[in-house]
């Protein structure tokens, strides 16, 4: 009686034959320290990439924003007749031949107007003082007065850009210590500058030309924009999707779906996969030897550059078509041929609409691709022209030399005012706004139209 | 006895569909199918049985030609259906597999609603000549597809949403939606539980009436459940081909009684 009750309680627990569980043995230890370690290893790497990432974005938006920012002076100026239209017959012919030159007179009178309105004591002479603008203002006036020859007479109010020391100055860039060898700006028109912004008619603001403007020689880095450049990307953009996205599915579809497996089409295969990782600049020669010395088309033209990008984008294409329509199971394909579909119906009923997304987000990383790509740019002529006017009409804006954004960047970058370094930045920040941007809407895509089965 | 003559004799009376005369495929190298001859009966249940890897399923994909879509397959010598040869330079396989239409191992319904997964034969066929008619075909096969019933208040629900014995019934419906004469049916129950079979083995018994089947299987018991006639691979070769009952009880060869019997497959 006493046996059986206690023996339960009592009984010693079998004693496990291969050590406890509740002890790891060296070999599991050693394998899990393997584990942390990798582990480690892993955030770790990402770790870095991310503060790579956080440098380069705050460098960037610290070096760029101050390219959308720009400094203005606020100034009345009276166009005054006898200097514009001496006959006083406001005919537009006459009016025109008063040049950019003429119109200093007019601003360097404005602003002593305005010197003597608001009280500033200064010793510069109304000469000296105009030389805070920038030299695109007697432009500014000149457009403004051709377009409008009624105000002629007038006192009209305008905002002009001040040149790029002054508008440093007023960034921070330029001191007065580092001006000591520079002969555009002295001390005194630094002492004025002061005087105006205290005055309010000087200041920072918001400058859309940047955007949408377009470039400008190297005396006035203050009135470049990237508008025009990029609407050569945006033309070289339409010649590539309108190029690479129909030749590129088409040949992907065809060698995925139609093509008998042989050896042609493994060496075309092979091809097509190396061709993605050829040199750009490659195929910026090829562009320049075929488009360009053979064809006879023109330098500098968004229609080159799109032709050479389709190039470059056609690989990235035809690789993320083929690897889509590869995912797509055969099971479809079976059924579509087994209720009596040919081939190209399964393929463009059934196996093409479960592709698409996959196809779109190919496309469009390609095209982003090809919207940062410089290098075979540089060869057909689109880096390093100055891009100072809009292309006018549609065929002009594919025919006609312009630039494109990232070749807008670069050359800026080579620039010797560093007010252009700014701008470099700035471009880069509207680049990468373009590419977020896309990269975002091929990311929208796949999500919505991802279909499961 | 009297019984199992009189079902001999009627399967007897009927015509055969398909006929294959020495049939050899290669794929590449490999002799797949080696001299197959076999007559396929008119609105018959005729079973494939065999291990696996034995050519059945390759056989069965020879009838409708789908194996053209492998570039590497060759078929030999003749396979006449009513006749004709299915091989012949003149013969479209997209017409032939209008008449044969394949049922596939895996339910394959199109990410599509359950009305167009219907409806896609008889459109591309141009079956219908407007939207009522092709209602009509899309209910009538719905209901020869014995699934009708679950899915009349959903047809525009996508075909991949249902369960998988119900994507099996429809993927039949959408077979015989185009009024094919010839129904393949590739391990039509392989990836289905049991309650799922036993509704699709009911349905192809009632389909027997207007078609020819033919089933590919690897269970014998479903076999000798649906089928009339069985035909026994192996490795690449037809051992026997008989009425199923004979071939279940009292097979010729010793091979088949080994493979019924367990021993081998």
């Amino acid at each position: 009686m006493t046996d059986i009750s206690q023996t339960p309680a009592a009984a010693p627990a079998a004693k496990p034959k291969k050590g406890s569980l509740f002890e790891q043995d060296a070999r599991t230890k050693k394998r899990n320290a393997a584990e942390s370690r990798f582990k480690m290893y892993g955030i770790a790497a990402i770790g870095i990439g991310l503060l790579m990432l956080i440098v380069l974005v705050t460098n960037i938006v610290t070096a760029g924003t101050g390219a959308f920012q720009q400094t203005f002076l606020e100034l009345n100026v009276e166009l005054k007749e006898d200097k514009l239209d001496k006959k006083g017959n406001r005919n537009i012919e006459d009016i025109k031949k008063v040049s950019t030159f003429g119109y200093a007179p007019l601003i360097a009178s404005a602003i002593e107007t305005e010197v003597q309105e608001l009280g500033i004591q200064t010793d510069l002479s109304p000469k000296e003082m105009g030389k805070i603008l920038s030299k695109a203002a007697q432009a500014e006036l000149r457009n403004y007065v051709i377009a409008n020859p009624d105000e002629i007479g007038k006192t009209v109010s305008f905002r002009f850009l001040v040149n790029s020391r002054v508008d440093g100055y007023m960034k921070g860039r330029v001191t007065r210590e580092s001006i000591a060898n520079d002969k555009s700006i002295t001390v005194a028109q630094l002492d004025f500058v002061d005087q105006l912004r205290d005055a309010g008619v000087l200041y920072k603001a918001f400058n859309p030309d940047f955007i949408f403007g377009s470039d400008a020689s190297d005396q006035r880095p203050e009135a470049a924009g990237i508008g025009v450049s990029m609407l050569g990307s945006l033309f070289m953009m339409f010649v590539v999707l309108a190029l690479a996205l129909p030749i590129g599915v088409a040949a992907s579809i065809y060698l995925e779906e139609f093509a008998p497996q042989n050896r042609l089409t493994d060496i075309i295969e092979v091809n097509i996969s190396n061709l993605a990782a050829v040199p750009s600049i490659v195929f910026g020669i090829l562009g320049l030897a075929v488009f360009i010395n053979y064809m006879h088309l023109p330098t500098s033209a968004p229609l080159v550059g799109g032709l050479v990008l389709t190039l470059m984008t056609l690989p990235t294409i035809i690789i993320s078509t083929r690897a889509s329509l590869k995912a797509v199971p055969p099971s479809i394909r079976d059924a579509a041929l087994g209720v009596g579909a040919s081939k190209m119906q399964a393929v463009f009923h059934h196996v093409l609409p479960l592709a698409a997304p996959g196809i779109l987000t190919g496309t469009i990383i390609g095209l982003a691709q090809a919207l940062g790509e410089t290098a075979p740019l540089l060869l057909i002529g689109m880096v390093g022209f100055i891009a100072s006017n809009p292309p006018d009409g549609l065929v002009a804006g594919f025919l006609s030399p312009n630039s494109a954004m990232p070749a807008q960047i670069y050359e800026w970058s080579k620039r010797a005012d560093p007010a252009f370094y700014e701008r470099a930045w700035g471009g880069i920040i509207i680049l990468l706004i373009f590419l977020v941007t896309m990269n975002t809407i091929a990311v929208i895509l796949r999500r919505r139209f991802e279909r499961r089965w | 006895m009297n019984d199992m003559t009189r079902v001999e004799r009627a399967v007897d009376s009927k015509a055969i569909k398909i006929a294959a005369n020495n049939v050899q495929v290669y794929y590449g190298e490999t002799h797949a199918i080696k001299d197959v001859n076999v007559e396929i009966e008119d609105k018959t249940v005729t079973a494939f049985i065999g291990p696996s890897g034995c050519g059945k399923s390759t056989f069965l994909r020879c009838l409708n030609r789908m194996n053209d879509t492998i570039d590497i397959c060759r078929v030999q010598g003749d396979i006449l259906l009513d006749g004709e040869d299915i091989y012949d330079k003149r013969v479209d396989p997209v017409q032939l597999r209008a008449k044969v239409g394949m049922v596939f191992q895996k339910p394959n319904p199109f990410p599509k609603s359950i009305y167009d997964n219907v409806a896609y034969g008889p459109r591309i066929h141009g079956l219908a000549k407007n939207k009522a008619e092709l209602d009509e075909i899309v209910e009538k096969s719905l209901r020869r597809g014995a699934i009708w019933d679950e899915v009349k208040d959903r047809l525009d629900a996508p075909g991949t949403g249902l369960s998988g014995g119900q994507q099996q019934r429809l993927c039949i419906a959408r077979a015989v939606a185009t009024e094919p004469e010839v129904l393949l049916m590739d391990e039509p129950c392989s990836a289905l539980d049991p309650i799922a079979t036993a509704q699709v083995e009911e349905l192809i018994d009632e389909l027997r009436s207007r078609y020819s089947v033919v089933i590919v299987t690897h269970s014998m018991q479903q076999a000798a459940r649906v089928s009339q006639k069985t035909a026994f691979f192996h490795l690449g070769n037809l051992v026997e081909f008989g009425e199923t009952g004979q071939i279940f009880t009292n097979p010729e060869d010793p091979r088949t009684e080994s493979y019924i019997t367990g021993r081998i497959g």
